[in-house]
């Protein structure tokens, strides 16, 4: 193997160098404003995560898995699993095995950055090391990723994507300038290799690598970078604080544009919500287009689905949360004309206090039965809200009334440590997420009244007789892939009854059409989710509805076919005695 | 002044000059439903802040056409939702009253 020039130099590497001193130049200005923009505490623990013997291990096994071998990816979908993963992982190990390459034969050429890259121009006879083999492999590997990747682009279906996110033109550039990279590559090696040293096939290469890199910092593949630097800031523990900056910035710019969320939002069963999918709101983050962000944030209903499906762990809800917080209104909440006067006692000491939200106020029959069970089973407890009352905070909090609801929170918490309770049973999720996730009650524990019946009836406080109905369970999005409780009401209507299950469930629910998370969908658009939602439930064939809240209740109930229950009424009816 | 026991309630004349109809136009423009709210009371009828402090949807859409304030009566407003459930006319109230929030003082 031998050098072919002596100066080891040609001017096609020049767009190479220059694109290359470009993006890191670029990324490394991005990366330093995103870490100045954390909060101090955030700053300090991410630098020392850094330095963390155990973290970097969990960092690097993390970015290896998520970042080239895109195991999420693969779990969810296959076919494009593989294909990112033969283009991520294929690349990754030309570039490594190309350094080593260099390091092997010629260490003194490694600091020329090029030699790597351009290797079977400048040497002679480099094909036949097994280092060389390995890298053709995995050229032919990327090329056949590009193969799936031209197929995507114009047949999504093929990849079981209804929809993809539109790409714009700098998208268009970024994507068709990877797509050259590889041929020309494999073109310009072979003449090379052949003998034939025309640098046309290599001044191809050079530029298409260098536009590649040039339009990288403002195109989706910014996410290349972007999930490395998101990935060490989530497992040092860093959280979205401030609405486009920080690590909401840097979850902004790891949005890969692959617009799996677009299928997954419930929204879109009505299609003028396309553009409101979380694939938009980064994209509009980015642009720094603050109407649009106002407008996808206010729209959205927080279901959090975009989020369980996200590949790279973009956190929808709270984006939009924090976004929706920026807003400034002329008139604010002062709850400290609302008195709590009426629950100065201690009344509930060495008791359950139930809370059934204010929804339940509009669906009586979840108190009533979650009363009679308690009763029929002989438990001690006191309704807190029988009569009516404080709202628990969860709706200000989600409209981004951060402080107000912080206000509503002290009230209630005022409330409950004075009762004496040692258990607060909530039997709306929305309630609940804000009791278990925002809440301090001392000594107090918060239990739903699915996990809370669960465990009573495995104590034998109460057993069920298994009745005929067969219920599809419908996961209310803020107890199912906001809370994780997905098994004890399965369990309790399992004895219950028969029990369905619809094509998507769980962590794939689709919203209700209700939620409070939603500030500007109106009724009628509303109706659509909410119709697209059952028709996922009666998929199930199953006679009836079942759910665990208050609002998909109603909701439900407004237009179902068949007869929706919570699930305390289901319980309530087969209790035996 | 001799005392009979009763008196006349102090007058609440509508004053239609004092009515900010850029305002109420611009609100009607984040919020179409505040154009065809029929004033039946089922939003104050169920909330949960009204019975807590008397703040009422209905009333205080009405004094905005009348060119009175109400920003006084929503601070109390927990923006649970439950109006937009009840609301006959399917009134996304709880955009209403964040709109009205943002418009007026």
């Amino acid at each position: 193997m031998t050098e072919r020039f002596a100066t080891g130099f040609h001017p096609f590497v020049l767009p190479f160098l220059a694109g290359m001193a470009f993006v890191l130049a670029v990324c490394a200005v991005k990366a330093a404003v995103v870490v100045g923009q954390l909060d101090k505490a955030d700053r300090k623990k991410w630098l020392l995560s850094l330095i963390h013997p155990n973290l970097i291990i969990k960092n690097a096994v993390d970015i290896v898995l998520d970042c080239l071998i895109h195991v999420k990816l693969w779990k969810r979908n296959r076919i494009l699993g593989l294909m990112h993963s033969s283009i991520a992982f294929g690349w990754f190990m030309i570039i490594l095995l190309g350094h080593l390459e260099v390091l092997v034969y010629f260490p003194g050429k490694l600091a020329t950055f090029y030699y790597p890259i351009f290797f079977d121009y400048f040497v002679e006879g480099g094909q036949h090391t097994v280092i060389s083999k390995a890298m053709d492999a995995f050229l032919l590997l990327v090329i056949a990723g590009i193969a799936l990747a031209v197929v995507k682009r114009f047949w999504s279906r093929l990849f079981g994507m209804k929809r993809t996110a539109r790409p714009t033109l700098f998208n268009l550039l970024g994507l068709y300038s990877l797509w050259a990279i590889f041929p020309l590559r494999l073109v310009a090696e072979q003449c090379a290799r052949a003998g034939n040293l025309t640098v046309a096939p290599w001044w191809a290469y050079s530029i298409a690598l260098c536009t590649f890199m040039a339009v990288l910092p403002f195109t989706r593949y910014l996410h290349i970078p972007a999930e490395m630097l998101l990935i060490t800031m989530r497992n040092a523990g860093v959280g979205i604080t401030r609405p486009h900056k920080g690590m909401a910035r840097v979850q902004a710019d790891s949005c890969p544009n692959c617009g799996v969320c677009i299928d997954a939002c419930p929204m879109n069963a009505d299609t003028a919500n396309l553009k409101n999918s979380t694939v938009y709101l980064t994209r509009q983050l980015r642009r720094g287009n603050e109407p649009r962000v106002r407008e996808i944030s206010d729209k959205c209903m927080l279901c959090g689905k975009c989020t369980s499906v996200c590949q790279v762990g973009v956190d929808g809800p709270k984006l939009r949360i924090l976004a929706r917080a920026a807003r400034k209104y002329r008139i604010t909440p002062d709850f400290s004309r609302i008195s709590s006067d009426g629950y100065d006692t201690y009344w509930a000491s060495g008791k359950i206090l139930y809370f059934s939200g204010c929804m339940s106020q509009l669906t009586p029959n979840i108190g009533r039965s979650v009363e009679s069970i308690l009763r029929k089973s002989g438990v001690r407890y006191e309704w807190m809200d029988r009569d009516g009352g404080l709202c628990c905070g969860r709706p200000l909090h989600t409209a981004g009334r951060l402080k107000e609801a912080a206000a509503l929170r002290k009230k209630n918490e005022e409330i409950i440590r004075k009762s004496g309770a040692h258990t607060l049973l909530v039997s709306c999720p929305i309630c609940y997420r804000e009791f278990s996730e925002s809440y301090d009650l001392g000594s107090t524990k918060v239990a739903f009244y699915s996990e809370y019946f669960r465990k009573m009836m495995d104590k034998g406080l109460f057993t069920l007789e298994k009745g005929d109905t067969c219920y599809v369970y419908h996961d209310p999005c803020e107890l199912g892939r906001g809370c994780g409780i997905y098994d004890s009401p399965r369990a309790l209507i399992g004895k219950a009854a028969a029990i369905a299950e619809a094509p998507k469930n769980r962590a794939e629910s689709v919203c209700c059409g209700g939620s409070l998370g939603s500030l500007s969908l109106d009724f009628e658009h509303r109706e659509k989710i909410t119709r697209a939602s059952l028709e996922n439930l009666y998929a199930s064939k199953a006679d009836a509805i079942a759910t665990a809240c208050p609002l998909c209740l109603a909701t439900f109930a407004r237009y179902a076919d068949r007869p929706v229950k919570d699930l305390a009424q289901i319980i309530d009816e087969q209790i035996i005695m | 002044m001799m005392d009979f026991g009763f008196s006349l309630s102090k007058s609440s004349t509508m004053d239609l000059g004092k009515v900010d109809d850029l305002r109420f136009e611009q609100l009607c423009r984040l919020e179409p439903g505040a154009g065809i709210c029929i004033g039946c009371g089922s939003c104050s009828a169920s909330c949960p802040a009204g019975r807590l402090s008397g703040m009422s949807v209905r009333k205080v859409l009405l004094a905005l056409q009348r060119g009175r304030s109400a920003g006084e009566m929503l601070q109390c407003c927990m923006l649970c939702g439950k109006c937009t459930m009840v609301c006959p006319r399917g009134i996304n109230t709880r955009n209403l009253i964040l709109s009205i929030c943002k418009i007026y003082d």
